[in-house]
């Protein structure tokens, strides 16, 4: 692959645990959608989950900001454990960022009102602060020029820059990406993972959730490959895609990669 | 035309096809197109060749406007006088004669305080300070008793102070109310869940009239003796009771209309449910359902006007009196029609005033 790689300069700090998972299950109803999962997410980690659908990989990260509920087993996210503790929930929920593959801006708030929702609500940020901070991050993703419209006005890659700049803005310690790109025209994923591999480059540790294996082998430390709510298979991008161990791995990398 | 290369080079400069054709192209467009449609609009014309002389005939050419009701009789079209001879005391009931001028005073102050909260433009702290001024200040001039104004007893309230009471006041209260019974019913504590479904069904299963009545009649029999409760102030209970119900029903119709992604990005910022709802639920929701809550609201306006069943003199019933008088018998096309114009001035503004706030709330314009 020619693709610039992001890395390997500095490795991940070994030493400092970002998330852990120890052994969590997760039932929708009577269906076994995660199946004891043990992941340990070290800072400044990049990791790309993959996997056929349905295999709980958008469950999985689902349930680092407890957006779903784990039965069973522990995840502790920056030293707290998510228990029902609300106050904690919220605590960890400000601290993890969250990029959803439909954006889910606010369609009744201008880019400018959606960045600055959280910093001033839930950080107590003056607002005249927040909107500074804003304006950077949409320079950052290079669409400064939009704050004062309304998402509905924008296009897809546009709106999931927004939704990654709203994230920015709470100053996360890391980064959640539910497939990013699923929903939009092929023109417009690449603006995306631009923004995506910046945010690499920068050091933050980042979970994503993505079919894009041109993003994997260039900004994974580590691939994730799921199927029936186990992970499968877990390698360093380049064994994961050079000599992928297990069958069903195989099968998967044969099916997207034509 | 040639519908290759060229025209879609021109592309971009080529404007949509013109749609103006002139009177005689409109009429041809809209009026007769058709064999059907031409005939309706002829069947249409002649009644109203048929309808509206008569209807001018009977309300300004043929009318009255300022004579005894003797003289009305003898007059073949309308007879106004019955509204112009009875104007004030349709309008304020059996409010002392003299002391009229307050409850005109009053109505003034709300329509000035309703003029300036339709901008949102004046959204602010002063006009909440206003509001609570003007609330104040309209209580005294209907009450009195302060300030050299003699003292009047709500009984004798009535007529158009009374309808404005209990519908600005009835609507107003309502509005949250229902609000807060919607997300009652939406809410995961199962307990408060029942209470609002319990709540809303009892209340929509049974008529306005018998709520009205419990508030008037059986209502006063649990009180402790020499206890008494207002009954103005019962008959709006009831109401805003009653319209809190509906309202909820249609908000909650708003809040199952959310997408589930609006929820999990407000929690995923770390929103708490409170800041969640105020902030990214509710006005997306309830912009959702103006339409339908506005209907809500119009028909609770007019529904004021079953008070009359208990006894209290709004603007329907200071009319009915009216006509009893024996003066005044038979004249009552006239006095509906008056009464028709002023709840349809109300309810067309309320009407009007939800497509404007619509139009100002959308944010899908380009």
């Amino acid at each position: 692959m020619n693709e610039k790689a992001v890395q390997p300069s500095e490795d991940p700090d070994t030493d400092e645990i970002m998330i852990q998972m120890i052994d969590m299950h997760k039932w929708f109803g009577e269906f076994h959608v995660l199946q004891g999962i043990n992941l340990t997410v070290r800072k400044k980690e990049r990791i790309v989950i993959c996997g056929p659908s349905g295999s709980g990989k958008s469950t999985l990260i689902r349930c680092i900001n407890r957006l779903e509920v784990h039965q069973r087993g522990k995840i502790i996210v920056n030293g707290i454990e998510l228990t029902n503790n609300i106050r904690n929930i919220e605590k960890i929920r400000a601290e993890v960022g969250m990029v959803f593959q439909h954006f889910n801006l606010f369609p009744h708030l201008t880019i400018l009102e959606n960045l600055t929702l959280g910093p001033v609500w839930v950080r107590k940020t003056p607002k005249k602060e927040a909107e500074e901070t804003a304006m950077y991050f949409l320079e950052k993703v290079h669409i400064a020029e939009q704050a004062q419209k309304y998402p509905g006005q924008l296009s897809g890659g546009q709106q999931q820059r927004v939704a990654i700049a709203r994230s920015l803005c709470m100053a996360p310690r890391v980064m959640l990406f539910d497939e990013p790109t699923s929903a939009l025209d092929p023109e417009m994923i690449k603006e995306v993972l631009d923004v995506m591999i910046d945010l690499a480059r920068e050091g933050m540790t980042m979970i994503v959730v993505t079919h894009e294996m041109g993003f994997a082998k260039s900004v994974a430390h580590r691939v994730l490959f799921m199927d029936y709510g186990q992970i499968v298979e877990e390698n360093t991008p380049q064994a994961f895609f050079e000599n992928p161990q297990h069958e069903r791995t195989k099968l998967f990398l044969s099916q997207i990669l034509h | 035309m040639a519908g290759d290369a060229t025209s879609i080079a021109a592309a971009d400069t080529l404007k949509p096809p013109s749609t103006r054709k002139g009177v005689v192209g409109w009429v041809r467009a809209n009026l007769f197109n058709g064999v059907f449609n031409s005939i309706l609009t002829l069947v249409t014309l002649w009644m109203l060749y048929k309808l509206v002389p008569p209807l001018v005939r009977w309300a300004f050419i043929d009318s009255a406007w300022h004579t005894g009701g003797a003289a009305c009789h003898k007059v073949s079209g309308a007879c106004w006088s019955v509204v112009t001879q009875n104007f004030r005391f349709i309008i304020f009931g059996f409010f002392p004669y003299d002391m009229q001028w307050r409850p005109l005073v009053a109505m003034l102050i709300l329509f000035a305080l309703l003029f300036f909260s339709q901008n949102r433009k004046y959204w602010n702290r002063f006009l909440l300070y206003a509001w609570i001024a003007g609330l104040f200040a309209m209580g005294l001039l209907m009450k009195g008793g302060l300030f050299g104004l003699a003292p009047v007893d709500s009984t004798q309230w009535g007529g158009l102070p009374l309808t404005l009471l209990l519908s600005v006041f009835g609507l107003t209260a309502a509005y949250p109310l229902g609000v807060i019974l919607a997300l009652g019913r939406q809410s995961q504590m199962s307990g408060l869940r029942t209470l609002c479904i319990l709540y809303i069904e009892l209340i929509r299963g049974v008529p306005l009239i018998s709520l009205l009545f419990m508030a008037s009649i059986i209502f006063p029999l649990f009180l402790p003796e020499g206890v008494t409760i207002n009954k103005i102030l019962r008959a709006q209970v009831a109401i805003i009771l009653f319209t809190a119900a509906y309202i909820a029903e249609v908000v909650r119709g708003g809040l199952q209309g959310m997408a589930r992604g609006q929820y999990e990005a407000a929690e995923s910022l770390g929103l708490n449910y409170y800041l969640t709802m105020r902030l990214i639920i509710l006005p997306q929701a309830l912009k959702i359902v103006i339409p339908p809550t506005v209907s809500i609201l119009i028909s609770a306006f007019k529904d004021t006007s079953l008070v009359a069943i208990i006894a209290l003199f709004d603007l329907l019933k200071t009319s009915q009196s009216v006509l009893s008088n024996p003066e005044w018998m038979g004249f009552s096309p006239e006095v509906y029609v008056f009464i028709a114009v002023i709840y349809f001035l109300g309810c067309f503004s309320m009407s009007n005033y939800s497509r404007k706030l619509e139009r100002e709330l959308s944010t899908e314009e380009y």
